[in-house]
Order: C-alpha cells, then sequence, then structure tokens
C-alpha cells in the first residue's frame, strides 16, 4: 500500500524533505516509523512521538490502510 | 480570519496584530477581560537566544486550537475566547502567542485565559527551534529525547 507522510520540524529536517509517499506492508504506525527511521537516520526515539493519521490525533499502534496521510508528531513546544 | 460563534483560532504567519485582536472583544455583557500574550525571550536553560523558529502542522493545529477554546467555552462562564498562535522565525520581544478570554466577571475570563495558555502549550502540533547567540540552534524539547545509537 501506499501511503503518504508529511515531516515536521526536527524530522522534516533529518528527511532533507516536507513530504513522500512510500510503499510499505506496515502494519502501523510504530512499525513504518521504524523503516522510516532506517531510511533517513532519525534519531528520535518512537516511543515519544504522537501521530496524526488523515490530519487527526491517533495511535501509534493503529492499523494503516492504502491512501493514508500520516505525520510523526515529536515533542511539541508551542507557546 | 473568521468569527465561529465567540470563538476564533487562528495560525499566524504575519505578526500577531494585538491592538485589533483586544478590540475585537468588544461587548457590552463583558465586565471583564484578560489578555494573555507570550512573547520570545533572550534566554532559556542558561542559554542566550537570539531567535525562535516555530513551525506547525496547521491543519490539525487549528482543530485542536478550536477545540481548546470550546472546552473553554463549555467549563467557565465567559462570553468568547479567541487566541492566535505565530508561525516563521520570530525576533525577541516578538509577540508568539495571544490568549483573549471576555466575561461578565474576572475570575472566569481569568481561569479560561489560564486553562487556553496551558492547553495551547501542551496539545497544539507547534514546534519551535532556539537560535543561539553563539550560532547554535536546537529544537526544544528534543534534547533530551534522542534514541541511543547503537
Amino acid at each position: 500500500m501506499n501511503i503518504t507522510v508529511q515531516y515536521f520540524a526536527m524530522l522534516r529536517e533529518q528527511a532533507g524533505i516536507g513530504q513522500e509517499t512510500v510503499t510499505t506492508d506496515a502494519t502501523s504506525p510504530q512499525v513504518l516509523y521504524k523503516e522510516l527511521a532506517d531510511k533517513h537516520g532519525f534519531t528520535l526515539d518512537g516511543d515519544i512521538l504522537k501521530v496524526a493519521l488523515n490530519s487527526e490525533f491517533s495511535s501509534m499502534s493503529d492499523p494503516l490502510k492504502d491512501g493514508d496521510t500520516i505525520v510523526f508528531i515529536p515533542p511539541v513546544a508551542g507557546g | 480570519m473568521t468569527l465561529s460563534g465567540n470563538r476564533m483560532f487562528t495560525i499566524s504567519s504575519d505578526p500577531i496584530d494585538t491592538p485589533a485582536l483586544r478590540e475585537s472583544l468588544g461587548n457590552p455583557g463583558a465586565g471583564a477581560i484578560v489578555v494573555f500574550e507570550g512573547c520570545v525571550r533572550n534566554h532559556n536553560e542558561g542559554k542566550s537566544v537570539e531567535s525562535l523558529e516555530y513551525e506547525a502542522f496547521s491543519e490539525l493545529a487549528e482543530k485542536e486550537g478550536k477545540r481548546i477554546l470550546d472546552e473553554a467555552q463549555s467549563m467557565y462562564d465567559i462570553l468568547g475566547v479567541l487566541a492566535v498562535h505565530r508561525v516563521g522565525h520570530l525576533a525577541i520581544g516578538d509577540t508568539a502567542v495571544w490568549v483573549g478570554a471576555f466575561a461578565p466577571h474576572r475570575d472566569e475570563a481569568f481561569k479560561a485565559c489560564r486553562h487556553v495558555i496551558d492547553e495551547l502549550k501542551q496539545r497544539l502540533p507547534i514546534w519551535k527551534k532556539e537560535h543561539y547567540t553563539d550560532g547554535d540552534a536546537q529544537w526544544v524539547n528534543c534534547r533530551h529525547c534522542h534514541a541511543e545509537i547503537h
């Protein structure tokens, strides 16, 4: 299946891109993050990330489906 | 900016127009207006800061910001509450976030304003990178959360 991944902040800098579409068999965001971390050399631990699927907060263990857009959310620092 | 009821949350890449926002809080039933402005300061955790760069996942940040304002409206006896968060490169002293609550009485306006700023800081998908006077730069809150390098 194809998943669109958008990157922000530290992940955007480490990936060197803001967005990509990946073909994957990952069953959850958690599994997908491990694949992407290997590919891009992300230094953030997956355990401290939150995730959004299709622009809504989601869980790192939720199922993924073809065409989803995913955003991994590093620790936030608004304000 | 669109006013939805008496609540509005916006992510802005332009400087926050605080006088215009303050003006928009006018309401004949309001006996209290509480405004919070968060601004860029020149130091953090012992380091001298030159500027800040804010980045947002705007689509989700605007949804979550609106949810926070809706919560405040349901929790406190207020007439309305507005908030704006900046993105982009900000200099020392620039307004990074603005919250204004208006209510018949001051206690509820203070509480609603406090609730909104505290929740915005914890929940919005917004990140800031500190640029230091020594030339270094760092994403805030990511300093201590690197994976072990094996």
